[in-house]
């Protein structure tokens, strides 16, 4: 029997779909080409042959942004959690200490109150008080949910809004690298989601990390009826008539639905339609990243929760030159978050831009030595930045652009995407809708946000074409 | 269905809907929008759950009718007979 709605990955905006759409009884079924869910932000393991046993990791997590207290509301985070129908307790959240912006001119922190951030912009920059307020009171009153938005440049307004370049480059820099698929800039109602999101909101920690909320998801899916497939490969997308009306696996298998949601990525799911129904072809996002794990025997000294580093006046935010960019880098200690145990091992991350394409091209030999080179790259920024922070590595771990396209199978592994978004939703293809990262809502809870609205207003409001 | 119970409908809705509303000073002619910690993804769970429940359908253009608890009893309750 067909089904009303397939949904192709099971990611975070997938799950979320899944969701919405089974909750009022709608069939569903999530294709999700892994063994596993989560998707951009899943999970894994790594054998750890000196002490015996597995090591479990997440892939991406290292802050959940939109923090709110318990209660509060009218907040992303609180209409996310009344539509999929979970409690506050169920996260258990640990909010961070504070972060930082760490530029070698100026330090900036930030924490889950705004007004630390406030009162160090008006310390580091006291002639900027009021550009400032500005910006703020600009961010306030902006409907970044607006879907018929077009792209605006983000430097181009904030240019004539912060006039110091210095704390321009400083504030943009975490929300570029949290959630810009665009190389220097990014687009204006993407920059003021992400600017409520870290800095009016701010970030947290699900106690057990990613895997709790993958859980709550997957469970909550299969509570309201839903079915969800692992190892199913969508191949091709079929169509009749310019209307999407199923999908084909790779094993030839064929499912027809009344509406079909992606989160495989807008060029991704262009690729597996027919010639002919888009006009151009999406273009493939560049922005990938590089990332090492590093465990250590005992707790960082430093209390803060993640370090937005740069050596260098200017913010540079594209594929590196040469295989990673060092001149900046993200430092996550998840073990930086309140009430968090404090015995034991301590862990950091460092994130480094990265090129897909030289990582693409290198040779097993090459690439093992290259992600080593990473690791002692990573390695002396930790020093750098936490000089009395003397403990021992236990273990380290590198992931790749070439790891994330092999496990997530996103073009060049793109992590934020195409540039080429579609904010309502629709393709060329009626009854063919995308949801996730290419339309336009990203990071942890902006997808599970995006699949929440698509499913309703596509799969809930409105009649079938 | 009379209007007590259909009044009682709605209530039971919001409040799987949105757990943490305090429902026992609700005004019955003021926007539940104005009391109510309610957006528009409020509004289509509401009209959702009476079709899953109820097996009542509130087309799009009737979505103002749900403004207040007295107009969502006066619009529901013959639909509901
Ligand atoms: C290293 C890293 C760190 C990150 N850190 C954070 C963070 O700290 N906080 C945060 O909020 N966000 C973070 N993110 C971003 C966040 O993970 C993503 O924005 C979000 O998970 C995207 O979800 P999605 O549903 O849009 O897409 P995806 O998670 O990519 O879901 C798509 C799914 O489709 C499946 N799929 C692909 N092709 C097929 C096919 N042909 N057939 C069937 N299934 C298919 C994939 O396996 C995948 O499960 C991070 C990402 C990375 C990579």
């Amino acid at each position: 029997m067909a089904h009303d709605a397939i949904i192709i990955g099971a990611g975070m905006s997938g799950l979320a779909a899944g969701i919405r759409l089974a909750m009022f009884g709608k069939k569903v079924v999530i294709l999700e080409k892994h063994s596993i869910p989560g998707g951009l932000n899943s999970y894994y393991q790594r054998r750890n042959f000196e002490e015996g046993g597995v090591r479990p990791f997440d892939v991406g997590l290292h802050a959940l942004t939109n923090f709110i207290k318990k209660g509060e509301k009218g907040k992303p985070f609180s209409k996310l959690l009344k539509q999929l129908r979970l409690s506050w307790d169920d996260f258990k959240l640990h909010p961070q200490t504070h972060s930082m912006i760490h530029f070698p001119e100026a330090q900036l922190k930030f924490s889950n109150d705004f007004e630390l951030l406030e009162s160090e912009v008006h310390q580091r920059f006291p002639h900027q008080k009021d550009h400032f307020a500005r910006l703020a009171q600009n961010v306030r009153e902006f409907n970044e949910l607006d879907l018929s938005l077009g792209y605006q440049s983000t430097r181009a307004k904030l240019a004539t809004i912060i006039t110091d370049p210095l704390l321009l480059e400083m504030l943009l820099a975490p929300l570029l690298i949290y959630g810009s698929a665009w190389e220097d800039d990014m687009d204006f109602a993407q920059f003021v989601i992400m600017f409520k999101s870290l800095y009016f909101e701010g970030f947290a920690r699900p106690e057990g990390g990613v895997r709790r909320i993958i859980k709550l998801l997957v469970d909550k899916y299969a509570e309201n009826g839903g079915e969800l497939r692992y190892r199913s490969s969508v191949a091709r997308i079929l169509t009749e008539n310019g209307k999407a009306v199923g999908v084909r696996l790779d094993n030839g298998e064929e499912l027809r639905a009344i509406h079909i949601f992606s989160s495989i990525g807008l060029p991704e799911t262009a690729m597996r339609v027919d010639d002919g129904h888009f006009e151009t072809q999406p273009r493939v996002g560049k922005m990938t990243f590089l990332e090492s794990i590093f465990v250590f025997d005992k707790k960082p000294t430093d209390d803060a929760t993640i370090v937005f580093y740069n050596n260098a006046p200017t913010y540079a935010y594209r594929p590196a030159s040469n295989y990673y960019d060092a001149t900046s880098a993200v430092v996550c200690l998840p073990d930086n978050y309140e009430r968090h145990n404090t015995a034991g091992e301590g862990t950091v991350r460092v994130t480094y831009m990265a090129n897909y394409r030289q990582w693409a091209d290198l040779v097993r030999t090459d690439y093992d030595a290259k992600k080593d080179e990473v690791a002692e790259s990573a390695k002396a920024l930790i020093k750098k930045l936490f000089p009395t922070y003397d403990a021992h590595l236990r273990f380290t771990d590198v992931f790749s652009p070439t790891t994330i396209e092999r496990y997530t199978w996103h073009k060049d592994g793109t992590v934020y995407g195409s540039i080429d978004k579609t904010r309502d939703g629709r393709t060329p293809v009626d009854n063919l809708f995308i949801i996730g990262t290419d339309q336009g809502f990203l990071g942890i809870i902006g997808a599970m946000l995006s699949g929440i609205s698509m499913a309703n207003l596509h799969g809930l409001m409105e009649a079938p074409q | 269905m009379n209007q007590e119970q259909v009044r009682q409908v709605v209530l039971n809705i919001i409040s799987d809907i949105a757990p943490d509303e305090d429902m026992t000073t609700l005004k019955d002619e003021v926007s539940l929008r104005e009391q109510l910690d309610l957006d528009s993804m409020d509004f289509l769970d509401i009209v959702m759950e009476l079709r899953k429940r109820h097996k009542v359908e509130v087309p799009a253009e009737d979505y103002p009718k749900l403004a207040t608890m007295a107009s969502c009893v006066s619009y529901l309750t013959p639909k509901m007979q």
